[in-house]
């Protein structure tokens, strides 16, 4: 069925066709009206699940990690400061293998206090063991939720889906809400390995040794480098997995095709320009615009930001002239973080080939900066003209 | 009201094996190991880190026969919270949750979500071991370590600010159930478990748990100083079911008897207190006089 609702909406939809057992979340801008919107679907009755308004976003993970260690399909969603204060409860969830799936509403972290869009809050949770999928527009938002339950109870890995603030959680827009039918043929019901049960008791979480250790039966039993290292190649090994979810999607839905990369005219590209989110389709008209002055360009978005899908990226920018990284986050004290992990994934896969492509960063939008068209579309024409900087280039600074 | 358990009385089924990984005269074990008894075996256990998490063995063995869930400092609450969702999702309403969080995990880092837990009513028993101090990462201060006691922080003038009282606090949250116990009364510590683990909404039990390094007194010595708190009037058991606060076992007898032994003997048997002055106990034995001059007057 389509319909046309703002972003936020579009993802309380997809929790409540993923038939989620238990809700957790806490207020704060812009990610409210989407939990606002589940605890009206849940108090109502058109959802079977617990809605907990927990005190804080500490418990509101705290509650997903309780409730999927019980065997629970859990979900929360945040932004900004919200999920810095999760973080320490992040980075348990993935050590803990649990396959919760949170929305990130993408939004500037303080100080100093700023409540608009950019991507800092999900970047600059990068390294914390959870799968990372950003979204360019609302049908990808209610999707993504779908693929990333199935995904990360597939792999045991928890999933933020992450999608701008306002831009798509506030704007209205037309998608197609799926069939409760076929969501069901797609996500089967949550069925862990094990689950907190009496009957079989488990102390889970408990200190771990930097050594390995026999168990009471004799068996040797992972330290916590062992669980550690697992957790990196399961993920890294998700990518696959990722694939298969998106062909099952595809099978299903009959919409979706690469589950990493979203290419826009970039087979003939000679310059790509590589985001995360909404700005990839911004940038698509930027790219509309130089192709009719007889440049070739062409835009890259990425779907997956960690696991990282280097080998798809370098495949898709061999042999570009140049590749322009706009970022709404950035690594202080060095530069973007795409770009560095871009930059990494180029010269592993193409050093010494020849193909190489030159790259620059361009930093736009921190803390809502508007995006003007016409300077990405300048910014971009500047940087293929071969004036690439070495430090990152801001877009709008009036310093 | 139901009979008092007595050791004749009491379960013989065990959910704590024998040889943890808990000091020599842990008084924490005694009380788990008669507080699980008590909860039985429907029920999943939350444990912050603390001392229990390490009397509970390394991975991958484990000395408690019920299932648990290690968390977060701050989470316990929060994660029995998320434990009950799921179970009501799923309607297996017969398993219990209990929470067991140290003192520092209760009344510093642990209290806005055991507050927001409370304050939702969520289902489940709350039980605090209270050993008056961080006594897992070598005996630092916390929330509820009494005026005058020497830790690793407060290293040679002692504690200068008065215990805070979190039963209180968690009797302001209108809950059905908050009671006090001492590990050194166990059977009054299984009697108020099985009392409240029914009653509706979060159930508060602070148990007071004498510690031989974080407290300076030889192991053995344990039990008798747990004693001694309740028999000077300085730790009161009681319980408030409801709003309704009743002095309970060894300090409703002392009611009865009208005769507190002198706080002194208490602070004497721990060198923890050793720069208490003598003037500082004089004003201490005033206000445990005041307090119980009090329970005197309601008795009369």
């Amino acid at each position: 069925m389509h319909i046309i609702e703002n972003g936020n909406v579009a993802a309380a939809l997809g929790v409540m066709l993923c038939r989620v057992n238990v809700i957790a979340a806490y207020p704060i801008t812009p990610q409210t009206p989407l939990t606002e919107k589940l605890s009206e679907y849940v108090e109502s009755g058109e959802m079977k699940a617990e809605y907990i308004p927990v005190e804080s976003e500490h418990s509101a993970l705290a509650v997903c990690i309780a409730a999927s260690s019980a065997g629970g399909r859990s979900f929360t969603a945040t932004s900004a400061n919200g999920l810095l204060y999760m973080h320490e409860q992040v980075q348990w969830a993935a050590g803990a293998r649990l396959p919760i799936v949170m929305c990130v509403v993408n939004r500037a972290v303080g100080a100093p206090w700023n409540v608009w869009n950019d991507q800092q809050d999900s970047i600059s949770q990068r390294d914390t063991g959870w799968i990372q999928i950003y979204c360019a527009d609302h049908q990808q938002i209610i999707d993504s939720i779908i693929k990333a339950y199935w995904l990360a109870e597939k792999v045991s890995i928890p999933i933020m889906v992450c999608y701008d603030g306002y831009i798509l959680s506030h704007t209205y827009m037309p998608f197609d809400v799926p069939d409760q039918k076929k969501v069901d043929d797609f996500l089967p019901p949550f069925n862990p390995d094990y689950a907190l049960n009496p009957h079989e008791p488990a102390n889970l979480n408990t200190v771990t040794l930097p050594d390995v250790r026999l168990d009471v039966r004799g068996e040797l039993a992972h330290g916590y480098m062992e669980i550690r290292y697992l957790l990196h190649e399961e993920m890294r090994k998700s990518l696959t997995v990722a694939a298969e979810a998106e062909k099952r999607f595809v099978d299903i839905f009959g919409r979706g095709g690469d589950p990493y990369i979203e290419p826009y005219l970039c087979d003939d590209a000679e310059y790509v320009a590589v985001g995360l989110g909404s700005l990839t389709y911004q940038l698509r008209v930027c790219v509309d615009t130089l192709r009719k002055e007889g440049i070739k360009a062409g835009v890259m978005g990425i779907r997956f930001y960690r696991p990282f899908p280097d080998i798809a990226l370098a495949n898709a920018l061999k042999g570009k002239k140049g590749v322009i990284v706009f970022e709404k986050a950035l690594s202080y004290g060095y530069e973007g973080a795409l770009v560095s992990d871009l930059k990494s994934a180029l010269y592993e896969h193409l050093a010494g080939t020849g193909t190489l492509p030159v790259v620059q960063n361009i930093i736009a939008g921190i803390g809502g900066r508007k995006i003007r068209t016409e300077d990405l579309t300048q910014n971009l024409r500047t940087a293929i003209k071969g004036q690439v900087t070495y430090e990152p280039v801001w877009i709008g600074l009036e310093i | 009201m139901q009979a008092k358990t007595t050791i004749l009385s009491l379960p013989t089924e065990e959910f704590l094996h024998p040889g943890t990984r808990a000091c020599t005269g842990c008084a924490l074990a005694i009380a788990y190991r008669i507080g699980l008894k008590a909860l039985g075996k429907d029920t999943i256990l939350v444990v912050p880190p603390s001392c229990l998490t390490v009397l509970q063995g390394l991975f991958p063995i484990a000395s408690t026969k019920l299932p648990c869930l290690n968390v977060t400092f701050a989470s316990t609450a929060a994660a029995a919270t998320g434990i009950l969702a799921t179970l009501k999702a799923q309607g297996k309403d017969k398993i219990k949750v209990a929470a067991w969080a140290g003192d520092g995990g209760t009344s510093d880092i642990g209290l806005q979500a055991l507050s927001g837990a409370a304050e939702r009513g969520d289902n489940f028993i709350y039980l605090c071991y209270d050993n008056e101090g961080y006594m897992n990462t070598g005996v630092q201060r916390s929330g509820t370590t009494p005026i005058g006691a020497i830790t690793a922080n407060t290293p040679f003038k002692g504690k200068l600010q008065p215990k805070k009282d979190v039963s209180a606090i968690m009797a302001a949250h209108n809950l059905s159930y908050v009671a006090t116990c001492s590990a050194s009364y166990p059977l009054d510590l299984f009697d108020k478990i099985k009392k409240c683990v029914d009653l509706p909404g979060t159930k508060y039990i602070h148990i007071h748990i004498p510690c031989p390094p974080g407290w300076g007194y030889e192991p053995r010595y344990g039990i008798k100083i747990g004693r001694l708190a309740v028999e000077t009037g300085y730790y009161d058991l009681y319980e408030i079911i409801n709003g309704e606060f009743r002095l309970t076992g060894a300090s409703e007898k002392l009611v009865e008897k009208r005769k507190l032994i002198p706080v002194r003997e208490y602070f004497r048997a721990q060198s923890r207190f050793k720069v208490l002055t003598d003037a500082q106990i004089t004003d201490i034995q005033k206000e445990i006089d005041k307090k119980w001059n009090e329970y005197y007057k309601k008795e009369d």
